[in-house]
């Protein structure tokens, strides 16, 4: 490869006659057969807006359909989707569909691709100074598995589900035996294969992430001179690839169970239907890790950069995101507190899951004490970085709550759990996708977006989001299950509000819509560096957008301490 | 490095939390030794004989009642209040959710009450720590603003504030888990061995409730349309057809399983949720200190009327209670079989072999 520069690519001459740095393949093959990383994480980025229109879509039909008691609209969709008349029970059965579609979707085609897949791809080579990822073919594989993840889940809801229509009705968890022999048809099996190809994807990916991270640094860039966005990303890529093997053989099982007359998790043939949700949430609560973790980098990197000071208590910062990968892989049951379990064990679930309030605490801290005597300035990307830590923290405090075993019987699988749930994840999770997005989105496209717009976008959001999720924590204390379309008359007051709430929130991500396209019609050119002299990680000496191959020539990172 | 400083802190914190952990785990383990769920690894079909033999002394009515069969007719236990049964009307607001409410619902169980006094200590808990977290938020929004403090400090450590804020938290959840886990020693005390037992079953999609102490009664239960509900004067969703009635003020020993796929028993005002799992039994005890009428809604997704196939208690006095019994031709737990001469021989082969044979004896008596 050629080496024309002995300096960082940003220091180029961008008109460089005979530069290969910004050779770029054909349309076809550049974004069909890609294996430049700036280029997967912008698929990635632009699958996961779509796939987050297609799930935001269906909770707003959710939250229609939930505004009042009764059943309103659920049975002209699956009319619709049916296409013969519905039944009660089809509509119902509907309900379930959308709920199962709305989790996978958000979780593993919205947050998952969108964090890791969009911005890690993005910004972990250009962070540690890599000219690509360690294996950009892999990495192109992993994307186009998560498409096909998402194709196999939107085909099932147009399949036989069982007796009562089309779909896979068995919730984001698919717990046997509901999603065995309670759900007879092909829907189910799609939905479940969806998770192996998406899963596949993302293991790929961790592989990519971990090898890159470890072999890729620039000179000079020592694992505790890493960004914690870099670190993040790591701490997530070793949870994805110790839990994604777990779902996969747990939901292989249910494939086996359904369909080869296997009995894992009937108890007719000697299995266990508890077995199974042990082994879906000793991956699913690191999943809720690596949805959180990269937010915390990002968030890390903006406080950082618009308190224009070093990040407080860095190596703090990045190990309590270890204890809170290893510590996550050890309290699972404290979502099976109502399953049967035994008096020791859920006294040592309750006890292990307090312990992870810890390091999350000293993250909080340590964001708010690197604001401290800060010279912050309120851009956009500040402004959703301080919104996601006191969302996060409103969050974490109700996952403090929901730890206590003996408290969790009164108020598991209630609303009060939906409400928990969103704050850590469609308010937190989610917050921190818009932070990063404001705080990257000139540095990937270009352009700048407008910031007014962009503080609107917030607001409007942040009062959206809570009045959605604020009142379900009373629905959930005064006992309204969850997965319900229906619910008891004293119930109504607060789910109207919420379903209003919900407009409001739909109003924010106008605005967001209208701030991209005003970006790309009419934004003004962005600098290299355009937040200024607090933004001090790599990125910032590439130009924007930076080459199609950066860093031909390493930049070498000096020895002073940046902590 | 500085960081060992806070590393050393942190590992000793975490050791003392172990340790206070430790020391209020252990007394609350010796109290509940003996383990409250059943689980018995058998097929739905099969559960029956199985789960029998694997429930604590059930047999204990029979067994004791064997040598005297005669009944005191001034025991309160068997009197029988006159003229039959009457379903109980709900009173507005109690049992059942209410409109506008932001908080859990009264509790009418002991259980409930002790977890009532952790919820509040805990939602003040919570409140604090969003509170002082806000507030922090706010000085430094209005204080280290690049207006008001234009020039930027440099510190990035300060291994005092970092000892307190990893300490001060683990304190915070050594706090919260003493009494948390002294809940849940509580509630996984067993019932006694003379508690009424009853048997709740999931399936897709209404509850059965049986009831082996009393002859085998078995209750069907389905949910009652909005008209039906208004006019008893029910509450809409949550209203049932044949309630699962109790006595109040004794233990009672609620056994959950699933026909199906997993359901989940689950009473706010009573503190209570338990999956009905297929294969399996789950049993917690479960008393009710005032009569009235409690509802509840199915926990667990288990298809498409998931929402449909709610809970209702009725606890009633025992005289009430049995009389509910005999209107539904049981008998009163205790009391000996119907024929007498059946009973000696009954009574011999329970305590020859007690679980599995009294529960057959019993069975034919339905
Ligand atoms: C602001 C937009 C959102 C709204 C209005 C919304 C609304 C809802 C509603 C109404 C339910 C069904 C609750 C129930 O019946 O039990 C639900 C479930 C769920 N949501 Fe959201 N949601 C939003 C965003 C998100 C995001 C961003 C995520 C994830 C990252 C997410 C993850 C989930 C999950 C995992 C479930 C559980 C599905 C299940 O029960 O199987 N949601 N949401
Ligand atoms: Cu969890
Ligand atoms: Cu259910």
């Amino acid at each position: 490869m050629a080496t024309t520069a002995d300096q960082f690519q940003a220091h180029d001459d961008h008109g460089h006659a005979h530069h290969d740095a910004d050779h770029k393949p054909a349309f076809f093959a550049r974004w069909f057969m890609s294996t430049n990383h700036k280029d997967i994480g912008t698929l990635y980025l632009i699958f996961a807006i779509f796939a987050g229109i297609i799930g935001g879509g269906i909770s707003g039909i959710m939250r229609l359909e939930l505004a009042h008691p009764g059943i309103q609209y659920l049975g002209a969709i699956a009319t619709w989707m049916d296409g013969k008349p519905a039944e009660m029970n089809d509509a119902l059965h509907l309900w379930n569909v959308l709920i199962t579609a709305h989790g996978l979707i958000m979780v593993f085609f919205l947050v998952m691709p969108a964090i890791i897949g969009g911005f890690g791809n993005w910004f972990v080579p250009l962070m540690i100074g890599a000219p690509d990822m360690a294996f950009p073919r892999m990495n192109n594989v992993s994307f186009w598995l998560t498409v096909a993840g998402f194709c196999s889940l939107m085909t099932s809801a147009f399949m036989p589900g069982d007796a009562t229509g089309n779909g896979a009705g068995i919730g984001w968890t698919a717990y046997a035996p509901l999603s065995t022999y309670g759900s007879n048809g092909p829907a189910t099996d799609f939905a479940i294969f969806s998770l192996h190809l998406a899963g596949a994807g993302s293991i790929m990916g961790a592989i990519n992430f971990i090898t890159t991270i470890f072999n890729m640094r620039a000179p000079g860039m020592t694992l505790h001179k890493m960004p914690l966005f870099v670190w993040s990303v790591l701490v997530t890529a070793f949870l994805l690839l110790l839990a994604l093997p777990v779902l996969a053989a747990a939901i292989t099982m249910l494939i086996t169970d359904r369909n080869f007359g296997t009995t894992f998790f009937d108890a007719s043939g000697g299995g266990d239907p508890v077995l199974y949700q042990h082994l879906f949430w000793f991956f699913g609560h690191p999943e809720v890790y690596i949805m959180i973790l990269p937010a915390f980098g990002i968030v890390s990197q903006i406080v950082s950069t618009f308190s224009k000071k070093p990040v407080f208590g860095y190596l703090g910062m990045a190990y309590a995101m270890v204890a809170i990968g290893v510590v996550g892989f050890i309290v699972w049951a404290h979502h099976m507190y109502t399953t049967g379990l035994s008096l020791n064990t859920k006294m040592y679930f309750t006890a292990a899951t307090m312990v992870i309030a810890v390091p999350t605490g000293i993250k909080i801290f340590s964001w708010i004490a690197t604001m401290w005597g800060g010279s912050i300035e309120f851009k956009s990307p500040m402004v959703w970085a301080i919104g996601f830590i006191f969302l996060f923290v409103l969050g974490g405090v109700t996952g403090v709550y929901l730890a206590n075993g003996g408290i969790d019987d009164v108020v598991h699988d209630t609303y009060f759990v939906v409400a928990h749930f969103h704050y850590v994840l469609s308010l937190g999770a989610v917050t921190g996708l818009f932070a990063g997005f404001y705080y990257w989105f000139p540095k990937m496209s270009g352009r700048m977006h407008s910031e007014f717009l962009a503080h609107v976008h917030f607001w409007i959001f942040f009062v959206g989001v809570n009045l959605i999720f604020f009142p379900q924590h009373f629905l959930g204390l005064q006992g309204m299950p969850r997965r319900y379309p229906d619910y008891a008359p004293a119930y109504e007051h607060w789910n109207t509000l919420s379903s209003w709430g919900y407009a409001v929130m739909g109003v924010s991500m106008i605005v967001w819509f209208i701030n991209i396209i005003y970006s790309f019609t009419m934004g003004k050119k962005a600098e290299g560096n355009y937040w200024g002299e607090g933004a001090t990680t790599l990125e910032w000496t590439l130009s924007s957008p930076p080459p199609f191959h950066q860093f031909e020539t390493l930049p070498v990172i000096d020895d002073k301490d940046h902590h | 490095m500085r960081f060992g400083h806070f590393a050393r802190a942190a590992g000793n914190a975490f050791k003392g939390l172990g340790l206070a952990l430790a020391l209020c785990a252990v007394p609350q383990v010796a109290a509940a030794a003996a383990p409250a769920p059943v689980a018995a690894s058998a097929a739905p079909a099969a559960a029956a004989p199985a789960e029998k033999a694997a429930t604590p002394a059930v047999a204990a009515p029979a067994v004791t009642v064997a040598p005297v069969p005669a009944i005191d007719p001034n025991d309160p236990h068997f009197k029988v209040a006159p003229g039959g049964y009457t379903p109980m009307k709900p009173t507005a607001g109690k049992g059942m959710p209410i409109a506008g409410a932001i908080d859990v619902q009264h509790q009418y169980s002991p259980n409930g009450q002790t977890a009532v006094g952790l919820h509040n200590w805990l939602v003040w808990v919570m409140v604090v720590i969003t509170v002082f977290v806000l507030g922090l938020l706010l000085i430094v929004i209005f204080r280290f603003n690049s207006r008001a403090n234009p020039v930027p400090s440099k510190t990035s450590h300060n291994t005092l504030l970092e000892i307190v804020w990893t300490a001060v938290p683990v304190l915070i959840l050594v706090v919260i888990a003493v009494p948390s886990l002294r809940l849940l020693a509580k509630q996984y005390t067993p019932a006694p061995e003379k508690a009424v037992t009853v048997k709740a079953t999931g399936n897709q999609w209404f509850w059965t409730y049986s009831y082996p102490d009393n002859g085998g009664i078995e209750v069907i239960s389905n949910m009652l349309n909005a008209q039906d509900a208004e006019k008893n004067g029910e509450p809409e969703q949550l209203a049932v057809d044949n309630r699962m009635v109790v006595p109040v003020g004794e233990p009672i020993r609620l056994q959950a399983t699933g026909a199906d796929v997993i359901h989940s028993f689950a009473v706010p005002s009573l503190w209570f949720k338990i999956d009905a799992v297929p294969g399996r039994i789950n049993e917690r005890v479960m008393t009710i200190t005032e009569p009235g009428v409690y509802y509840g809604q199915c926990s667990e997704l288990c298809g498409a009327r998931h929402g449909y196939m709610p809970i209702a208690i009725e606890a009633l006095p025992r005289d009430k209670f049995n009389a509910w019994v005999i209107a539904q031709g049981g008998k009163i737990d205790g009391a000996p079989a119907a024929p007498p001469a059946a009973a000696p021989a009954a009574a011999a082969s329970a305590s020859a072999a007690p679980a599995a044979e009294t529960s057959a004896a019993a069975k034919p008596a339905a």
